[in-house]
């Protein structure tokens, strides 16, 4: 018997002195894919901006909001990058994120109140280390907007901020603005505002019948 | 071998004056004698006259103001082992000398510290960091090391003869033989350390008794030193009596900051970090107020540590004014840096997770904080909880709500559809937890969908549950 267990590769290259130079280069993706193809197809880079902050803005709860992001976080915690939610209004439930695809061991929940909420959101993009930050700021304003903005470029991160529709009308600083809205028993999405793109008047997706 | 030799004058005053650090004039009370006499003075007491032997009355009347503790031989035993502890990333080889030194051997880490010089500076640069007072000599023999740190700071002699001409050029005084030893030799007419290596062994033993002899082959190497090496424990307790009580948290940073340290201290030692400690807060009626600081990965940097247990501590609601102050920390684990990318591009504050995760638990509670896990049971709130996502549970086939309603409240107005259902759904039996209801996928009249329950054989009573958001 060999009293001493050889290591494997992985267990000498895990050693904390070993450096390795990372092994995919590729260019940077501006945007992460929505999920959604024809949505997809009609977003500028092809997705959610990264590095900026979208805001969905949304008439109720119960549209399919929620489903729009999905997709996009589920891809990110398969990919092991966190994603973060800060200060959901409900429990989210693990049967359907799981169904969703959502890898749990990558979602954090952060529950704070209105001004907490702001701090850990800003915080999370600023960060570097988190794919996604995705906040429920009812009452958030200008000020603050533009601050997770800044925080979301300076941490390459997707901030993605849920409000309710009456906020339409307001000035924001996000790079893109959707509103879901149901209309003749559909859900719809528009856009309202969006870099880099002629804002149309037809609405971009479908969700719902 | 290179045995160097720290001695730290001022170990007692810090180890007394641990709780408030020491201002103004100040002394220690021998802990031994029977009538209550000065022990030691700092350096603004000794300018008032205030001298080692002195009675308390007399140091009173030339120093009124003069501030006084008794000496804590428990706590300048713990102090110094804490410095071992800080002296152990230098060498493997650390020895206590009580009550105030600590040698070590050097010799071995010269190469890997580049040369004494850097080694020396770096063993005075954290001190003097730390804020405690020291001298420092090194020889090839302990012994010596000891008596030269006494009289010589900052010498360093590698050669055997070059150590044994400066002995023999010291008073007796400095020599490190006890008093006792010097008085009676002195009375002989014996002045410095020289006129006595020139004595044959035979009479030197009959005049100074064998320990002396033996004490004087050791300083000039001709017998070894057997020093005992010290072992960093593998667990941390420390704990702080105050005389008083403190109140509120602002005057126990002091201590806290005393105790964060020495437990970093002792984590350099052992090349570990820690991941959990309790600090315990003793009040008056014996209760105690315990608080639980917990990392996301081991740590070991002092400031970090302090700063994490005085956020705790500053958040903490303290019932009563505090008697003593404890760390405990049961486990220490191995440290492992995180391994980073070195050609990863560092974006944002380039904080790790684990960094993250800890300064937002500093600032909003550790309650703050979820993960949800996915759990096998067919009641709709048991099947979610928070808690660390454990193995992969297959989710239910039938479609389930992102968003769940932390309870189930009537449905106002009832749902202008319904677009799939009933799904009976009765569990619980076992556990008391009873369910038995029909779950329906529902549509509101302004376009929502929501799950939403009925009780079995019943059109009305709808219970909305949860959100397809």
């Amino acid at each position: 018997m060999n009293a001493i267990a050889t290591p494997t590769l992985a267990q000498v290259l895990d050693h904390p002195g070993i450096w390795r130079r990372s092994a995919d280069r590729q260019p940077r993706v501006r945007a992460l894919s929505t999920g959604w193809t024809s949505l997809d197809a009609k977003l500028p880079g092809g997705g959610w901006p990264q590095g900026a902050l979208s805001e969905i803005l949304f008439e109720h709860d119960g549209l399919g909001e929620l489903d729009l992001v999905m997709p996009a976080l589920a891809a990110l915690t398969q990919e092991h990058r966190r994603v973060i939610f800060v200060a959901p209004p409900y429990l989210p439930y693990a049967p359907a994120l799981a169904a969703a695809g959502v890898d749990l061991r990558f979602l954090h929940e952060i529950h704070a109140g209105s001004t907490e909420a702001a701090w850990s959101m800003e915080q999370c993009l600023r960060s570097g280390c988190c794919g996604a930050v995705v906040g429920w700021l009812p009452e958030i304003d200008y000020r603050s907007l533009r601050r997770l903005q800044l925080a979301a470029e300076s941490g390459d991160a997707c901030a993605m901020l849920f409000r309710p529709a009456a906020h339409a009308a307001q000035n924001s600083p996000a790079a893109l603005r959707l509103k879901v809205s149901n209309s003749d028993e559909a859900t719809y999405v528009d856009v309202l505002k969006s870099r880099g793109l002629l804002t149309t008047t037809a609405p971009l997706l479908r969700m719902r019948a | 071998m290179l045995w160097a030799c720290l001695r730290f004058p001022g170990l007692a005053f810090s180890a007394a004056f641990a709780v408030v650090p020491e201002a103004g004039p100040s002394a220690l009370l021998d802990h031994k004698a029977r009538q209550r006499l000065i022990a030691a003075a700092n350096t603004e007491a000794s300018s008032f006259g205030v001298r080692r032997g002195q009675s308390l009355a007399a140091a009173r009347a030339l120093c009124p103001a003069l501030e006084v503790r008794p000496r804590d031989p428990g706590a300048e035993e713990r102090l110094l082992a804490e410095l071992a502890a800080w002296c152990y990333q230098f060498s493997g080889h650390v020895s206590l000398v009580p009550p105030n030194a600590i040698l070590m051997e050097v010799g071995a880490s010269l190469r890997l510290f580049d040369g004494w010089p850097l080694l020396a500076g770096r063993l005075r640069a954290g001190l003097a960091g730390q804020g405690h007072a020291h001298t420092l000599a090194a020889t090839p023999f302990a012994a010596a090391s000891w008596v030269f740190a006494a009289s010589a700071d900052g010498i360093v002699l590698p050669e055997h003869e070059g150590v044994r001409r400066m002995l023999a050029a010291l008073p007796l005084k400095q020599s490190g033989l006890p008093a006792a030893t010097v008085t009676s030799l002195q009375a002989m007419g014996f002045r410095r350390l020289d006129e006595v290596f020139r004595l044959p062994r035979p009479e030197l033993t009959r005049r100074i008794g064998r320990e002396g002899v033996n004490w004087l082959d050791r300083v000039r190497g001709h017998a070894s030193d057997v020093l005992p090496a010290w072992q960093p424990p593998a667990s941390f307790r420390q704990k702080i009596e105050f005389d008083g009580e403190l109140d509120g948290s602002q005057p126990l940073l002091f201590p806290l900051r005393r105790l964060t340290r020495a437990l970093a201290n002792q984590l350099a030692a052992r090349d570990g970090g820690v991941q959990r400690f309790t600090l315990t807060l003793e009040h008056a009626r014996g209760e105690a107020t315990r608080i639980a600081v917990a990392m996301a990965a081991p740590q070991r940097d002092a400031e970090r540590l302090f700063e994490l247990a005085r956020t705790r501590l500053e958040r903490a609601s303290l019932p009563a004014p505090a008697r003593a102050i404890e760390l405990d920390a049961a486990e220490l684990p191995v440290f492992r840096p995180p391994v980073r990318d070195l050609f990863e591009p560092v974006r944002g504050d380039g904080l790790d997770w684990p960094t993250l995760d800890e300064r937002l638990r500093a600032r909003l509670g550790d309650a703050a904080l979820r993960q949800i896990a996915l759990v096998a049971d067919h009641r709709p709130e048991y099947a979610s909880r928070y808690g660390r996502p454990g193995d992969t549970v297959s989710p239910p086939r039938r479609r389930r709500p992102l968003w769940l309603l932390p309870r189930p409240q009537p449905m106002r107005p009832e749902p202008a559809a319904v677009l799939a259902g009933p799904e009976r759904i009765e569990s619980g039996w076992w556990d008391g937890g009873d369910t038995r209801r029909d779950y329906y996928i529902v549509r509101t009249a302004q376009g929502q969908q929501a799950w939403a329950y009925l009780p079995p054989g019943t059109l009305d009573g709808w219970m909305l549950h949860g959100w397809f958001a």
